[in-house]
């Protein structure tokens, strides 16, 4: 029989919540951790929302020889990866160091870590560049420095596939705990809200240019005009099962069940986007119907064409309004590659807590034959959940988890 | 631009200011002949740390003097070395 992967431990590192518990209560109260960008004056650039994770310095969790070697998105990372830890009951120390991995997502590695080094460079000269740059700003960067910190020496690596990468690299990490490894820590964090990182954002053209937190990001809504970016995303503790129950797991959130990806056909062609496929894929993968899904977290463009594409996906899979959908990340912002892990994390929790959290501030456009949980949070016996994620240029994912209760 | 003698009290300074605290026995009098790996710093570390000392004192180290001094006793003299040299000339 192939081993399970089951998810053990959680840690979220997220613009409305910094810890699982504090994300979960604030996810599920409404409240927002998008606002007006603090980390550099964006009043001369056409989008000034930010999703921000604020209060968190970097001197309060880590030791002082990390500090100039590493990235916001890294020190946000090196934390999630502790809180994980933590959460499963895990000290490294006492497991085998090549039978823990590490495999993360990154979708543009560290920006403002790069943009400091490349104002050095050209107001400066070349060597006043730090030596630090040579890995700091590197996509693979957060899984080094959580494996050395960690003593985590098993197989590891980097997923970049836009915000699909946060579900490529859980199923990376899935394929690996079948390929033999006990434990892989995954998921990914990112954090580029600094001027540098902004105009490659902005380059992109899907950006909201709202001035109102609350009317910013409105996935599947009739004024759905662009996202609100954000910085953070969540780690988990993937392990076999098995091996969790040897060292004394009595507890688990759940198993990613089943996974698939899918690229979409050129534009122009006329052929059906790929999402459909990526959510029939991953269901098929997983054993389990349609029907056994009991809510799906949508990855919530909020670009109509593309909230079109993702609806009709859902509606052709499971019916019209067949199945609970929602969107939590309107209260975050899209994360890159953390958005897609703290949606798993946020699955998880609806399925330990029997609460489906709401999509913030939208009001569902008539268009979209959706049953989308909006408002208020929906208690309900979560056993089964579906998270999607698109990344830029084609990518789709999806991943299918269920409780093992 | 800093003139004179390279102390271990200017090494300590540029090392923290580059690489950070270390979390075992500092660079001090007492940890001189102390190899720089095992007071917590690699290669890098050392890099980032003698492209500052150059700045600051105006020479240039080459890499191989960098990785030829394991211990601050060692990089202290090769640094005063370059500072004589330059100075002389």
């Amino acid at each position: 029989m192939t081993s399970r992967a089951v998810v053990t431990g959680i840690g979220v590192v997220s613009p409305n919540g910094f810890g699982a518990e504090d994300y979960w209560t604030a996810t599920c109260g409404g409240k927002s951790g998008i606002g007006r960008i603090t980390r550099f004056d964006p009043q001369r650039y056409p989008a000034r929302l930010a999703g921000e994770v604020s209060g968190f310095s970097a001197e309060d969790h880590l030791p002082s020889r990390l500090i100039p070697q590493t990235d916001r998105m890294t020190q946000l990372a090196l934390v999630g990866a502790d809180h994980a830890l933590a959460d499963a009951g895990v000290s490294t120390g006492d497991l085998p160091e090549f039978g823990m991995g590490v495999v993360t997502a990154s979708s543009c590695g560290g920006f403002e870590f790069g943009q400091g080094e490349l104002q050095n460079l050209w107001s400066k000269g070349g060597q006043y560049v730090s030596a630090y740059q040579s890995f700091a700003w590197f996509y693979a960067v957060n899984t080094g420095q959580i494996s050395i910190r960690n003593g985590m020496r098993g197989p590891s690596g980097v997923l970049v596939s836009d915000q699909a990468g946060g579900l490529d690299a859980i199923a990376q990490a899935r394929r690996l705990i079948r390929k033999g490894s006990d434990l892989i820590l995954s998921g990914g964090v990112d954090a580029s809200i600094c001027p540098w990182g902004w105009v490659a954002q902005l380059a992109g053209g899907r950006l909201s240019t709202s001035e109102q937190p609350d009317r910013a990001y409105l996935p599947f809504d009739t004024d759905a005009a662009g996202h609100v970016p954000g910085e953070g995303g969540a780690l988990l503790i993937i392990e076999d099962a098995e091996a969790a129950r040897r060292r004394g797991v009595t507890r688990v959130y759940g198993e990613i069940r089943g996974y698939g990806s899918t690229f979409d056909p050129r534009p122009g062609s006329g052929r059906e986007p790929a999402l459909r496929k990526a959510i029939e894929i991953a269901l098929d993968d997983a054993g389990l119907s349609p029907g056994e899904i009991d809510v799906v977290f949508a990855d919530a463009a909020a670009v109509p064409e593309l909230d079109r594409v993702e609806a009709t996906a859902i509606t052709e899979v499971f019916g019209r309004r067949g199945v609970p959908v929602t969107a939590p990340k309107t209260m975050t912002g899209r994360l890159g590659s953390g958005a897609a892990p703290l949606d798993v994390a946020a699955a998880f929790l609806a399925m330990r807590t029997g609460v489906i959290p709401p999509t913030a501030n939208v009001t569902l456009s008539p268009e979209y034959d959706l049953d989308l949980v909006t408002t208020l949070p929906r208690r309900a016996s979560v056993n089964a959940a579906v998270v999607l994620a698109r990344g830029h240029g084609g990518f789709n994912s999806a991943v299918v988890l269920r409780s093992t209760d | 631009m800093a003139s004179g003698e390279f102390t271990v009290q200017d090494l300590k300074r540029i090392l923290h200011e580059a690489a950070g605290e270390s979390d075992g026995a500092d660079v001090d009098v007492g940890t001189m002949d102390t190899e720089f790996i095992e007071l917590g710093y690699e290669s890098l570390a050392l890099l980032e740390t003698g492209s500052r000392i150059e700045r600051e004192f105006g020479i240039t180290l080459d890499d191989s003097t960098l990785f030829d001094s394991p211990t601050p006793r060692a990089l202290i003299e090769a640094v005063n070395a370059q500072l004589t040299v330059q100075e002389a000339s």
